[in-house]
């Protein structure tokens, strides 16, 4: 990016390459204009200082808030939110094998996508290769149900954790997105201070759309973190800067294929670096 | 009516009219807005880079020169060059006069193959009577083979199915056989979701359609998609050349510049909008429609 000369078109190839990422023409401009000052008043000199300095302005910005999941409760619930297809059932899976096989953790499932085709099926499928249990409901029953009885026999089986799947729904559906802050409500019944941690599934090939489905969901769910999918592609993830910029919501975890142990923890700097290569 | 973009634009025009010309700097202003507007509708920055070039072209010609509203006039301008990028009059299916016509659905993880496979086969019962079966060739994702059984019957097709122990290249080629035998008029075939980077499954995906046929080939690609869309869509171009994209998830807010993208890329129309989760919320893609909807008007 930083060959020969900065000039002009330095500044322009540098703003293409995040508008490319997803980044989208806020964050791009604000990232830029730092570094054009900074570059201006001297600070800078060189390729490799740009590089790096770039680098760190992106990294900065997408470290933000607390990045790890307290699994410190007794049992700690997880709640999965997000935009139809992606990804929310498959992170579930894997974060259920993780638990089980890296952790040493007990786990429930809980299967409250009621709504789609087969969808308790697939959580099944996820439970069965992870090797844990799962509650389940008959389909078109209340989702708020489902979670309360996993919790309920979590409890009872004294599961360290309890994952909760809901059905993907558009951020603009405002019954759907009521109905989100209904089950979190039934969940705080069952354990007050529960669900611990929502988390929202950003598909990575997602653009500007992105920010408005984390506002949103942030709004019904209060959303503790992302789970950036499918970064196994060609897609950048950008609109998670975005989303940890304007938001102040961080990435935690990265989904990086289909397989169950294809999730990361999120590193910024990692990150940082792939958004521009 | 007025949206964000057309007032903005007759902001940064508005002393235009007072001075009666559009001076070379009045347009860049204009242009700067527009981009701005189609980025964040996620088109293509390639693409957005032509467009606002040919745009500034004609606006800075006689079309605009001398009338009384500069900033609607290139408002329109900009409207006319969307649509007509996105494929003038809508288009559909291409049937053959062999029966069964054979389609193939492909596209990225979780765009809304099986959904849209489902929503098609209701569409052609219910718009030609044709009788459809759905074929079940995803033996990867947990339980999309009952996700298929069941939207399958929802929509009233017959789904083959062999479980999950089958190459899905085979299990293809075994339905298509049974399509025959059955008289059937179309077959629709489901495929599992596959990364355009992924060999394996983008070679899978040229065996499926060497063993169907297939007289159209369908690439699902979801609204939200951002700026990797045309990458997406200039791989499945070149590996298996589709005829054209089933455009999912309109029912939200995403602009859906991934669609004006596609088409500009691969020159392929977009040939059906998906709307919602039900079957029903499936319909012929009206490219004006889409250009409004981009420039949010
Ligand atoms: N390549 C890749 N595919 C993924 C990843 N995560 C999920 N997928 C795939 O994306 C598709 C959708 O995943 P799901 O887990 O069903 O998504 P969901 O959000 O639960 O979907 P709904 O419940 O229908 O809203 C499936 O084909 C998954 O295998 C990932 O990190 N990489
Ligand atoms: N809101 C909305 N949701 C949709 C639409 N089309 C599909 N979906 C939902 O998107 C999710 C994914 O749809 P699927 O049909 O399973 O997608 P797929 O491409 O077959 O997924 P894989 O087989 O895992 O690659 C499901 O929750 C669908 O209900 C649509 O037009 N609008
Ligand atoms: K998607
Ligand atoms: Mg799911
Ligand atoms: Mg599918």
């Amino acid at each position: 990016l930083f060959e020969g000369d900065v000039d002009e078109e330095t500044w322009e190839r540098l703003e293409e390459a995040l508008i490319m990422a997803d980044v989208g023409a806020t964050t791009t401009a604000k990232v830029v204009g730092q570094l054009e000052q900074e570059a201006e008043s001297g600070g800078l000199e060189g390729g490799e200082a740009l590089s790096r300095r770039l680098q760190e302005l992106l990294a900065d910005i997408a470290r933000t808030g607390q990045d790890r999941i307290d699994l410190r409760h007794d049992p700690t619930v997880i709640l999965m939110v997000g935009v139809n297809g992606t990804g929310k059932t498959t992170t579930l899976g894997k974060i259920a094998w993780h638990l089980r096989n890296e952790l040493g953790k007990s786990v429930m499932l809980g299967a409250a996508d009621t709504f789609r085709a087969a969808a308790t099926e697939q959580l099944q499928g996820w439970a069965e290769r992870a090797g844990v249990p799962i509650v389940t409901g008959p389909e078109g029953s209340d989702p708020g149900a489902v979670a309360w009885d996993a919790i309920v026999q979590g409890r009872a089986q004294g599961a360290d954790v309890v994952l909760i799947d809901t059905a993907g729904r558009l951020h603009t559906q405002d019954d759907l997105m009521a109905e989100l802050s209904k089950v979190r409500r039934v969940i705080a019944k069952q354990l007050p201070d529960a669900p611990h941690e929502t988390l929202l599934t950003v598909d990575a090939t997602t653009g500007q759309n992105g920010l408005r489905q984390a506002r949103l969901f942030a709004e019904a769910a209060e959303v503790d973190g992302i789970v950036l999918t499918k970064l196994d592609g060609t897609a950048k993830g950008g609109i998670a800067l975005a989303i940890a910029g304007e938001l102040g919501i961080p990435v935690k975890l990265i989904g990086v294929g289909e397989a169950l142990e294809d999730l990361r923890p999120f590193d910024a700097d990692d990150f940082a670096q792939a958004l521009l290569s | 009516m007025f949206d964000a973009l057309s007032d903005k634009l007759q902001a940064t025009l508005s002393d235009v009219r007072a001075r009666g010309t559009l001076t070379e700097d009045d347009i860049n202003k204009a242009m700067r807005e527009i981009r701005l507007a189609l980025l964040e509708a996620d088109v293509n920055f390639k693409v957005v880079k032509s467009f606002t070039a040919n745009v500034k072209e004609r606006a800075l010609g006689a079309d605009v020169l001398g009338q009384l509203n500069p900033g609607q006039q290139v408002v329109k301008i900009v409207s006319d060059e969307l649509t007509s990028l996105m494929g003038g009059a809508a288009a559909g299916v291409s049937f053959s006069p062999r029966p069964p016509t054979v389609i193939l659905m492909a596209g990225l993880q979780g765009s809304g193959k099986t959904t849209a496979t489902a929503k098609l086969a209701r569409h052609l019962r219910e718009q030609n009577g044709s009788s459809v079966a759905v074929a079940a060739c995803d033996v990867y994702r947990p339980a999309a083979v009952d996700q298929l059984v069941k939207v399958g019957a929802q929509a009233g097709a017959t789904v083959y199915e062999q479980g999950t122990d089958r190459d899905p290249v085979d299990i293809a080629g075994w339905a298509l056989d049974r399509a025959k035998q059955e008289g059937k008029d179309v077959l629709i075939v489901d495929t599992s979701g596959r990364l355009h980077v992924d060999e394996r499954l983008m070679d899978e995906l040229v065996r499926i359609r060497k063993v169907v046929r297939p007289h159209t080939i369908l690439l699902v690609v979801d609204a939200m998609t951002g700026q990797d869309a045309v990458n997406v869509a200039e791989q499945f171009a070149q590996a298996v050349q589709f005829d054209g994209v089933v455009m999912t998830k309109l029912d939200g807010d995403a602009r859906g510049g991934a669609a004006l993208s596609v088409k500009a890329v691969t020159g392929k129309p977009i040939l059906f909008a998906s709307t919602g989760e039900k079957l029903d919320q499936f319909e012929r893609f009206h490219p004006d429609r889409m250009a409004q909807r981009i420039l949010g008007m």
